[in-house]
């Protein structure tokens, strides 16, 4: 009986594929370039040359193709590296920048895909940098390969934890998530005041931990100042796992039915209420993994104020990425190289970093509205599948 | 005789969808033109250019002979063109005085509104064509049938004489449809125009001057409601013959397999909405629940199939009670549901057919090795069922959202009778399908029965009751009012069942 229709499944899919993914590209891609022209508007506006400036932002976020043959001839000819680690420094500092970033990102985006509206990855993010130092600093004497493992398990387990608890609120009583995961921030951040000026603080005056066993450090692959380490291809690596759970088990299958349709979920017998444990559970996890690579990648201790924003930033950039790993590792390193570079930027032409948050957010809201891409553009609505990002308050 | 309202070769497109090509209607003053057409034949599309929703492409629109243009709702007014929408525009928490003035507020001493005005012409009007409506009712307060004629009246107060009716019948108890037939004569005789729009043959024949079948957005023709038989306008609307009667043999019912007894239920809003339902279905044996929308019936699917918890009484399925069970352990007990409304609980849209093929086996073998799904099984399995249960797509890769209703409930068929059943659960399962697939649907539901499945159906069009149950259930307002043998029921004794009132008792009729 199975006679098919189609000469070519695959054929067929396989196009499928190819369009979708065109125009799932296209407006983002376009929301980038617009977020940057009104950037250079807003930048020529106050008086200067968005040139210049961009100049300097494409310079920090990636180098100079001048420098980068310069440091490669001195390496060659002296055997000195000096000139060398100055012209890879500002592209190495991109992916460091973008190594949290891409955790954070799928926290946000799991949420999304499950129709949850994941606002605490910023405290999740919180409560695994103090967890993965906490292991970090206070277990002596373990080898590496015990140790590593360790700290990091413990910045993802304290990041579930923080999760779980709106998650398993919402499931039990109902309680929004969105409301609970901002109350969970801020609960996150005096607990993290408090812990930094008590239980965990270092000897001396700062309100800082102290700094973690080198056997807990993600291993850098240069000496300093490149920072540059293993936590941006555990990244690479956990994108892809939540891409196969996402998209290849039952459990993401469940995951996604949930998000897309919770009345045939429930029809179709899958466990609601389980599933927003379930990924509120694992969106801590990924976002506490954030604060993990970032203390035992970049930082080595923890201090007050410590995250830039990682995780608030993390929602745009899964909006950006459309919720999917993929899209959310671009994103990531699109908002990497913005940030990094911004430095830079501020430094040599004296445009303020703030700019780039004029950017992100026009970005965000071309992303939200994309009515607006389409119109400037003339790019023509085409049905396809709609993502879910989050339903409104109702149910 | 003058032609009020012309329309001459209108065209519209949308991309990729030729949705209405060069179609000329004709409608004669004081006559009843019904269109006819199945889902997506381009009627709605057609109407809402009259109104003035959409902007026509080519084409030209004549009212009394004169050419007009009509760029919104408001023009359509202003020439006389008044909507009564299959889905009602009104404000439940507001009366019939409010939602008749709602857009067109007269004051009094230009703030205060002049309710008082507009009540007496609803009261006027109300007179004048027999409609009984009191304009100070609620409408939350009023049965379905009575709020359809407020949007009858809403349409008269604003001097409308060309009334489009989309759909009306569509949520009214077979009693209703007389009554609306009723005001439609006395709209007739004091000279008003209809466009009378359905997919429902047998109205058509009975009130229709003209009839116009439209398929797949062009004109096919026109007929004289006398030369005309159901058979001949099914034809016209489908483009092939069409079995209207379902082939069935006699039932073999064997013993019960979902006994329900006593049955409380209450809906989302903690309201009992069933109140001591008692039933049996037999293997083999099609149970029809026929009941105006809204009388428990879709409390009882849900109680039946897990989705709302039992406040009291039992169901035992093949013997075993539910109660305090999941959707999927009654699933997996061999139950197949056929929900009421296929985009909310049916579908996912958003996935691709083959995803929705395994909704509710995406767990078990083959599809899934552990936590792994399996994709040669599920892109097999869904290629088999859609050429099987002839789903018409592109490929398995498209998604459901993309499809048309009839193929999106094929897809559910195919989906709920390609697992081991006991008890197939059917709920509205043609409700706005078009001819040929509810023949298609129809002879499935036949096919699960001689194969020894024990149907529940349950639909609010009393003739699909008719053509497939074997026994009938009438619901109202919560209760069975009675079980009656489907061979010895008849339309105007389950109508007047359905409207609360036992055949015996005529003194209490209306």
């Amino acid at each position: 009986m199975s006679n098919t229709t189609a000469p070519a499944p695959d054929a067929g899919k396989k196009e499928k594929k190819r369009s979708a993914l065109a125009q799932e590209l296209l407006v983002p891609v376009l929301a980038v370039v617009t977020g940057l022209i009104v950037g250079a508007i807003v930048i020529a506006v106050s008086g200067e040359n968005p040139f210049v400036a961009y100049g300097a932002l494409f310079a920090g976020s990636f180098g100079t193709p001048a420098d980068f043959i310069e440091g490669f001839q001195i390496y060659f000819s002296t055997g000195e590296t000096r000139e060398l680690v100055k012209a890879i420094y500002p592209f190495t500092e991109s992916l460091v920048t973008a190594t949290p970033y891409i955790f954070a990102g799928l926290s946000v985006a799991l949420g999304f895909r499950c129709g949850l509206f994941n606002i605490g990855a910023e405290g999740q993010f919180f409560i695994g940098a103090l967890t993965s130092a906490f292991v970090g600093y206070s277990l002596k004497g373990l080898p590496m390969i015990v140790h590593l493992p360790l700290a990091i398990l413990g910045g993802a387990l304290g990041g579930a934890l923080w999760g779980t608890i709106p998650g398993y609120l919402k499931a039990r009583f109902g309680a929004h998530e969105v409301v609970n995961t901002i109350m969970m921030n801020w609960i996150a951040f005096k607990l993290s005041d408090w812990l930094l000026n008590g239980p965990m603080k270092a000897s001396g005056f700062r309100p800082v931990t102290p700094n973690i066993e080198p056997s807990a450090e993600l291993p850098r692959f240069f000496a300093d100042p490149l920072r540059f380490n293993l936590g941006f291809f555990i990244a690479l690596l956990v994108a892809y796992l939540v891409y196969w759970f996402l998209f290849k088990t039952t459990l993401g299958f469940e995951i996604r039915s949930v998000g897309a349709n919770p009345d045939a979920a429930k029809y179709a017998g899958m466990n609601i209420v389980r599933n927003f444990v379930l990924v509120m559970f694992l969106a801590g996890g990924l976002a506490g993994l954030a604060g993990a690579s970032q203390v035992l990648g970049v930082d080595h201790w923890v201090g007050q104020g410590f995250s830039a924003g990682y995780g608030f930033d993390a929602i745009a950039l899964a909006l950006l990425g459309k919720s999917h790993p993929l899209g959310v590792v671009l994103s990531a390193l699109l908002f990497g190289f913005l940030r990094s570079g911004a430095t830079d930027m501020q430094s040599m032409a004296r445009i303020p970093i703030d700019i780039i948050s004029i950017i992100q957010g026009m970005v965000i809201i071309f992303i939200a509205a994309p009515d607006i891409i389409r119109w400037l553009y003339r790019v023509r609505a085409v049905k396809k599948e709609e993502t879910v990002l989050t339903r409104g308050w109702g149910k | 005789m003058t032609n009020v309202l012309e329309l001459r070769g209108i065209t519209k497109r949308f991309p990729g969808v030729l949705a209405n090509d060069k179609i000329d209607i004709t409608l004669r003053e004081g006559k009843i033109l019904a269109l006819l057409g199945e889902n997506g034949a381009g009627k709605s599309t057609l109407m809402n250019i009259l109104y003035g929703l959409y902007k026509p492409d080519e084409g030209n629109i004549f009212i009394r002979g004169k050419e007009v243009d009509i760029h919104g709702p408001n023009d359509a007014i202003a020439q006389g063109i008044g909507m009564v929408h299959q889905h009602f525009m009104l404000v439940p928490v507001m009366t019939v005085t409010e939602n008749v003035m709602l857009g067109i507020e007269p004051t009094k001493n230009g703030i205060f509104l002049d309710k008082e005005k507009v009540a007496k012409s609803i009261r006027e009007i109300s007179d004048q064509y027999g409609l009984e409506v009191d304009p100070h009712a609620y409408i939350k307060d009023l049965p379905v049938g009575i709020q359809q004629r407020v949007e009858i009246i809403k349409v008269l107060y604003r001097h409308a004489d060309i009334l489009i009716l989309d759909e009306p019948t569509a949520v009214l108890t077979p009693q209703e449809v007389e009554g609306l037939f009723k005001i439609i004569a006395t709209l007739i005789k004091a000279g008003k125009s209809i466009i009378f729009i359905t997919h429902k043959l047998k109205e058509v024949l009975a009130v229709a001057d003209d009839i116009t079948v439209l398929r797949l957005g062009q004109v096919v023709g026109s007929i004289d409601p006398k030369k005309a038989t159901s058979e001949i306008l099914a034809t016209m609307m489908v483009g092939r013959d069409v079995n209207l009667v379902v082939q069935k043999q006699p039932a073999k019912p064997g013993a019960p397999v979902l006994v329900v007894e006593n049955l409380y239920v209450r809906d989302e809003r903690q309201h009992m909405t069933v109140q001591g339902v008692s039933f049996d279905v037999r293997k083999g044996e099609v149970l029809g629940v026929a009941g105006v929308q809204g009388n428990g019936q879709t409390e009882l699917v849900y109680a039946l199939t897990g989705l709302l918890p039992l406040e009291t009484g039992t169901i035992r399925l093949l013997n075993e009670p539910i109660r305090h069970t999941t959707p999927r352990n009654i699933l997996e007990r061999g139950v197949a549901h056929i929900p009421e409304d296929r985009q909310r609980h049916g579908l996912i849209l958003s996935f691709p057919i083959h995803d929705n093929m395994v909704l509710c086996t995406y767990y078990k073998p083959p599809f899934a090795k552990g936590i792994s799904m399996q994709e040669k099984p599920i892109f097999s399995n869904a290629e088999e069922l859609v050429s099987q249960y002839d789903v018409r797509t592109p490929s398995i890769y498209v998604n459901a959202g993309n499809l048309s209703g009839g193929n999106q409930q094929k897809v559910i068929v195919a989906r709920e009778f390609s697992r081991p059943i006991e008890v197939l659960i059917a709920s509205q399962p043609t409700r706005g399908l078009d001819v040929g697939s509810i023949e298609y649907i129809h002879s499935q539901i036949i096919k699960k029965r001689d194969e020894g499945t024990g149907v529940l159906l349950v639909s609010s069009e009393l003739d699909e009751i008719l053509a497939l149950s074997d026994r009938i259930a009438v619901m109202y307002k919560g209760q069975i009012m009675a079980i009656v043998d489907a061979k010895k029921a008849t339309k105007e004794q389950l109508g007047l069942l359905m409207a609360g009132v036992h055949p015996s008792d005529t003194s209490n009729k209306n």
